[in-house]
């Protein structure tokens, strides 16, 4: 394997000043796109901005919305729910209420960047910068997506995937197949492993695996669920005692494929692709202000660097500034538009002012970030770009000052109180809580519910319980019960559900039983 | 690596399957809108899409997520005037969060609006026409003019460039390079091998010095030599490619029986027809022009309208002309018969009837419409069927219950508002394996 590219200290010298800029007309043409693709490419490498190989697709508005609609990717199996993303997508396209996003990128290798047909050349660059530099450097550095996600094999394996699917449909019936992916889609959230690191497969392996597999897991299943028993004498010894699964299991999806009595091998097949394509959006989950604030940073950066190199003229550049200063913008509180944080905004402001640290530091930030004030930027931006998720990358990276030019504050909203309180502010009593607060908000653990295989019975109705593990105190969601009955389709016996709130006890109980 | 690839021609539409399945999952709420959007219409836009509601409730996917309540703190930007320990009224309804600041993973209870999209014109027909066919449709025997299919018929040695198979070719000449080549080619291997041996016996003999024998073996060798020469040469003149390896691919024609069918559309425009039957019985037509025109590529329509006499009309006049005078529905159906006789051979022709009238008929009338009916029409016909836009049972109703009672391809239906047009006209040609249903 090729070892890891240092971080270069400084970005190399840049090239001779070109005699004129490049061409900048409205319209985009292959050579154009040729000629900007390569000049980024070259101002990429003097940051040393590592990635995977490039291939950028031009594609057509309604192929962005076909690409949009099956969660980003060139292939996926068919579902109805794609059918509906892709319905509400192009009707919110064709009122003109939402400008379609200009860029999707895979995380694959080569790493697949769409231009949209529609887009004016200043955008294309743009997105390049954006997406086939900026995310493309990230996919391939950031630890989560090393560890969790395997770039060479994804395409693959939707197109197999897709293909399983299909061919199930046209074995089982459309109904069967849609309404057991339902019920897989149910349960997405949870089927992946928070810990322990998938295994890297090719596809050849997954496939010859396959069949192995199909009859492994059902005479395991058999095992488990085997009626007469084995020593009658030893059953006696242990009444009841023994829990299965010994230990609480948080990947649900995985639980099911593995152990679920009456599943056939299609089925359990089934299982197994939505918890791996859940898995491959793990890390995308959990790195949403890292993931967009690198690639912003770096297209600012990028093109910025092209401007000063006099690569770009003044009208592309007011051209994708516009653009850009509209990805950024953060609608304060109370706005019209507000809903929440804007990861862009928020990922960008971090880089950029983790950048100034280390540049002109002042007396507060050496206070705050003695390891990095007035160190060289690209090694410590590559660092933080390596080894964090959002929720530890707040918690380590966000400074005072940027807390105070956003205005961060939090707001504490507990059930036993009449109103809400404003716990801390962006002020030398508040930064510290504001800042924890705001990293715990990008917890998946806390932001979804926490729910565990607690139990099943094995000797009686065979009934599966699962645990909520309640944060804070905060109850399920009503929806929970709707949940329960896919489970109870893919268990194929009753389904319980427990809430415990911290100190074990349970304050809420659902339950579906066994489907007809 | 880096490239740039055109993808603007590749796969448009490939969300289609997934719209499909969307469309196929709501298929009832969509059934029932097509439904209540056609009984709103006007008969000129029967055809256009339709805007389907699908309450949001249906269409949600469920996850376990967080509800309201318990603890928790939440980040907001833009702070303006707090300052910490400020208390703040909770916002009512949703959210929670402070100021408009949505919650993260629930409030299901917004936007209870209807999930609104549009059914194309293409997928509009097709769910409203789903299910109908002509009844009693047969394969008539191959008509005087038959029609032809091209139709595969494996290969031929002989044909026209564009039609040469390369691999076919290729495969035979490989097979005849083998069959010609291989016994030649293991010879020559052979003789090459002995050749090489006898040199090297040559080369050991060398030393002793024994010219005689070298001279023999010299002899030998070169003979050896020689035939070697000629052989490969043999090898060498098979050709790699001959005319008779050449494939083509060979295409014939083949008749196909057809099953032509022919409508006769017989509207009642008399003087009791008032604005509101004409309308009903002009909507009838009219869907069934559409499901006509849209199933079946190769169908006539005729278009008889009448009122004391009956008269033959192209499409046009039949739906717009506004002539109008007394009744004597027997005179339509008399005009049918004749332009059977004249046009459409039964034994060639699937043929089918389709009468709208308010039934008021001049009364010595009707018994005669009956007796044409059963005596001459129903025997040559698949399928008669009478809707009457009048709810007043008069003497042709009568007469023609006692037809559905004697004839099985005959069928009558009321039909008084505009809603139950299309409903009627489901029932009337619903497919014959949903019958039973």
């Amino acid at each position: 394997m090729k070892t890891k590219p240092l971080a270069l200290d400084q970005p190399l010298p840049p090239p001779t000043r070109p005699a004129e800029h490049l061409p900048a007309p409205s319209d985009w043409s292959f050579e154009l796109v040729d000629q900007y693709h390569r000049a980024i490419k070259a101002t990429a490498e003097r940051f040393g901005l590592d990635t995977y190989p490039n291939q950028l697709e031009i594609i057509t508005a309604e192929q962005m919305m076909d690409a949009y609609a099956s969660v980003g990717m060139p292939v996926n199996y068919r579902h109805w729910s794609y059918g509906k993303e892709f319905i509400a997508t192009e009707k919110n396209y064709k009122r003109g209420h939402m400008g379609l996003a200009y860029e999707i990128v895979i995380n694959s290798n080569p790493c697949i960047s769409y231009l949209m047909e529609e887009n004016t050349l200043a955008m294309q660059a743009l997105v390049i910068a954006h997406a086939a530099y900026g995310h493309n450097s990230f996919f391939k550095g950031n630890y989560l997506f090393r560890m969790w996600t395997d770039a060479a094999s994804i395409i693959d394996y939707l197109v197999y995937a897709k293909n399983y699917v299909a061919a199930c449909e046209e074995k089982h019936g459309l109904d069967a197949v849609e309404s057991f992916l339902d019920s897989c889609h149910a349960l997405q959230n949870h089927g992946v492993d928070r810990y322990r690191r998938p295994s890297r497969k090719t596809l050849a392996q997954e496939l010859s695996e396959r069949i192995d597999r199909e009859e492994y897991a059902q005479r395991q299943v058999n095992d488990l669920w085997r009626t007469l028993p084995r020593a009658a004498a030893k059953e006696d010894a242990t009444p009841e005692a023994k829990r299965f699964p010994d230990e609480p299991q948080e990947n649900l999806l995985y639980f099911i494929e593995k152990n679920a009595p009456l599943l056939e091998p299609w089925q359990r097949e089934i299982v197994r692709i939505v918890r791996k394509v859940a898995q491959y959006f793990y890390p995308q989950r959990q790195t949403q202000v890292m993931n967009e604030g690198w690639a912003t940073f770096w297209h600012h950066k990028l093109l910025n660097t092209l401007y000063d190199d006099g690569f770009l003229t003044d009208g592309v550049m007011i051209e994708w500034l516009t653009s850009h200063t509209n990805v950024i913008y953060q609608p304060p509180v109370g706005h019209r538009a507000y809903s929440g944080i804007n990861p862009y905004a928020l990922g960008f402001a971090m880089f950029t002012d983790i950048k100034r640290i280390c540049e002109a530091p002042t007396d507060e930030d050496r206070q705050w970030f003695p390891d990095i004030a007035g160190k060289p930027w690209l090694p410590v931006l590559d660092h933080a770009m390596r080894n964090f998720k959002d929720e530890s990358f707040i918690g380590q990276f966000l400074s005072p000052k940027l807390m105070r030019e956003l205005r961060l504050f939090a707001i504490t909203d507990d059930e036993k109180q009449s109103e809400l309180e404003v716990s801390a502010i962006h002020d030398d009593a508040g930064y510290k809580r504001v800042r924890e607060s705001l990293s715990h908000q990008y917890d998946l653990g806390s932001r979804e519910p926490n729910i565990q295989v607690w139990n099943v019975n094995l000797r009686g109705d065979r009934s599966l319980t699962l645990r909520h593990f309640q944060h804070n105190d905060r109850p399920l969601h009503e929806s929970g019960q709707e949940v329960l009955k896919h489970v109870a389709r893919l268990w194929g016996f009753g389904v319980q559900l427990e809430s415990a709130n911290a100190k074990g006890e349970v304050t809420k109980r659902f339950s579906v039983p066994a489907p007809g | 690596m880096q490239q740039i690839i055109d993808r603007r021609l590749a796969g448009k539409n490939k969300s289609i399957g997934n719209r499909e399945r969307f469309l196929r999952r709501h298929k009832e709420q969509i059934r029932e809108a097509v439904k209540r959007a056609i009984d709103g219409r006007s008969i000129s836009d029967v055809q256009r899409g339709e805007d389907i509601h699908i309450p949001k409730k249906d269409l949600t996917e469920p996850v376990f997520g967080h509800g309201q309540g318990g603890l928790r703190e939440q980040v907001h930007p833009g702070n303006k005037e707090f300052v910490q320990g400020d208390r703040i009224e909770r916002p009512k309804g949703g959210g929670g969060g402070g100021g408009s600041g949505k919650g993260q993973a629930n409030d299901s209870g917004e936007g209870d609006d209807d999930f609104v999209f549009a059914l194309s014109k293409e997928e509009f027909m097709q769910v409203f026409f789903e299910g109908l066919a002509l009844p009693h449709l047969v394969r008539t025997q191959l008509a005087d003019v038959p029609e032809w299919k091209s139709q595969r018929a494996g290969y031929s040695n002989d044909g026209t460039p564009n039609n040469l198979h390369v691999v076919r070719s290729m495969r035979g000449a490989l097979g005849r390079r083998i069959a010609l080549g291989n016994g030649p080619r293991r010879e020559l291997h052979a003789m090459e091998e002995r050749l090489a041996e006898m040199r090297a016996e040559m080369q050991a003999e060398m030393q002793p010095g024994a010219s005689d024998n070298n001279a023999v073996a010299e002899a030998a060798i070169q003979a050896l030599v020689e035939e070697i020469r000629v052989l490969r040469l043999r090898v060498e003149r098979i050709p790699y490619l001959d005319p008779i390896d050449l494939r083509y691919r060979s295409r014939i024609k083949v008749p196909v029986p057809t099953s032509k069918a022919v409508m006769f559309c017989l509207m009642d425009v008399s003087g009791s027809m008032d604005e509101g039957r004409k309308e009903l019985s002009k909507r009838f037509f009219i869907l069934l022009y559409l499901f006509l025109t849209r199933h079946y590529e190769k169908i006539d329509l005729v278009f008889i309208r009448h009122h004391t006499q009956a008269q033959e009309v192209d499409e046009q006049n039949f739906f717009h002309a506004r002539e109008t005078g007394g009744t004597v529905v027997s005179s339509a159906l008399v005009l049918m018969e004749e332009i059977i006789k004249a046009r459409y051979d039964p034994t060639l022709w699937n043929i089918y009837g389709a009468q709208a009238s308010d039934g008021d008929n001049w009364h010595h009338d009707s018994g005669r419409c009956r007796e044409i009916l059963s005596d001459k029409i129903l025997p040559l016909v698949r399928y008669f069927a009478y809707v009457q836009v009048a709810a007043e049972e008069q003497n042709l109703w009568d007469e023609y219950t006692h037809l559905q009672e004697a004839h099985r391809h005959f069928a009558m239906r009321k039909a008084v508002e505009a809603s139950q047009i299309y409903p009627v006209f489901r029932d009337l040609f619903k497919k014959e394996g949903a019958k039973a249903a």
